[in-house]
């Protein structure tokens, strides 16, 4: 059994696992899945804020537990729960980013770039500092995130969902095709 | 909900269903920086499986619960706010600016967190730059077009 489950999950696993939160927040206390959010709670929490922050961030403590326990999670699913081979992405991705100088496929990402070492690099810099700024200004501009619009919103068959997910989409071929080109 | 009711009896479950996703998220590999890359060049369904099915089972589970008007476990009525279209402008411009920081990071806001915990420190870093961003957002908002 543990061999079975420390070995990566299949989608058709995966995809059902998350979607029937949703409605188990719904059920719980009537909680809207969206994990984005917790950044403007994180924001509230700071002094002197703007105006969008002028609200109690303890409204959104069920959503703060609820990524301290994806942080317990993550480590469940390394540690106890490790799966020892190498990433199993297509080989047709691994040769695209070893024309980009990508070569080291063991851990979840390339670890000479998300390191602190990688962090002082101008690569390191723009994936971690600018991609992470752009993802927090960009999902509360759009209000919401993978979680928010693409899960959330589309299964509520929420257009303006489904316009910011196509805006994801176009971000981030954008990134991938123009931008990573360049900056890897 | 005031903050008095933020007992740990409360928050409890949601602790335990973020232990769930944080696991889920690492044994399906969506916390990979390499399996989202693998989305954006569309070499593999793996992504698009996991949240197209992702999507089905909680639309399922939505329309079961309007159709049967069910309550939560509380008692109290399940709204969910339809979202405002407007010009539309803050859902396709900050849906792109998001997707430019995905295909970066490799990680949304989810992901981030478990990378955290699953050995991958300076994703606290990409959090902290998240922050800013979105704090910046909340300064600009009244300049920017929604």
């Amino acid at each position: 059994m543990i061999d079975f489950i420390s070995q990566p999950w299949p989608w058709y696993v995966a995809g059902p696992l998350i979607g029937i939160v949703v409605p188990i927040l719904f059920l719980i206390g009537g909680k809207q899945f969206g994990l984005s959010e917790n950044l403007r709670h994180m924001c509230a929490m700071l002094p002197g804020k703007a105006e969008f922050f002028n609200y109690d961030w303890k409204n959104g403590a069920w959503n703060l537990t609820l990524i301290l326990g994806i942080v317990i999670g993550g480590w469940i699913g390394t540690s106890l729960l490790a799966n020892p081979d190498p990433i199993g992405i297509s080989d047709a991705t691994k040769s695209d980013l070893a024309l980009l100088g990508i070569t080291g496929f063991d851990g979840m990402l390339p670890m000479d770039i998300f390191s602190f070492e990688g962090l002082a690099s101008m690569r390191g810099f723009l994936m971690i500092v600018v991609g992470g700024f752009l993802v927090g200004f960009g999902t509360r501009y759009a209000g919401g995130c993978t979680s928010g619009h693409a899960i959330s919103g589309l299964a509520d068959l929420q257009l303006p969902s489904l316009v910011a997910v196509i805006g994801f989409f176009v971000g981030g071929l954008i990134a991938t095709f123009l931008l990573l080109p360049i900056i890897l | 909900m005031t903050a008095s009711k933020n007992t740990i009896g409360r928050l409890l479950p949601y602790l335990l269903v973020g232990i769930y996703f944080g696991i889920i998220f690492t044994k399906s590999e969506v916390i990979s920086w390499f399996r989202i890359q693998e989305m954006f060049r569309f070499q593999a369904f793996h992504m698009y499986g996991i949240i197209g099915s992702a999507v089905v089972v909680a639309a399922l589970s939505i329309q079961i619960i309007k159709r049967f008007n069910i309550r939560s476990f509380d008692g109290s009525e399940i709204n969910i706010p339809p979202k405002v279209m407007g010009k539309g402008t803050r859902y396709w411009l900050g849906g792109i600016i998001f997707g430019l920081g995905w295909a970066l990071t490799g990680a949304c806001p989810g992901p981030m967190f478990a990378l955290v915990g699953s050995g991958v420190p300076v994703m606290l870093v990409a959090i902290a730059a998240a922050v800013a961003g979105t704090y910046t957002y909340g300064v600009l908002r009244p300049k920017l077009p929604h």
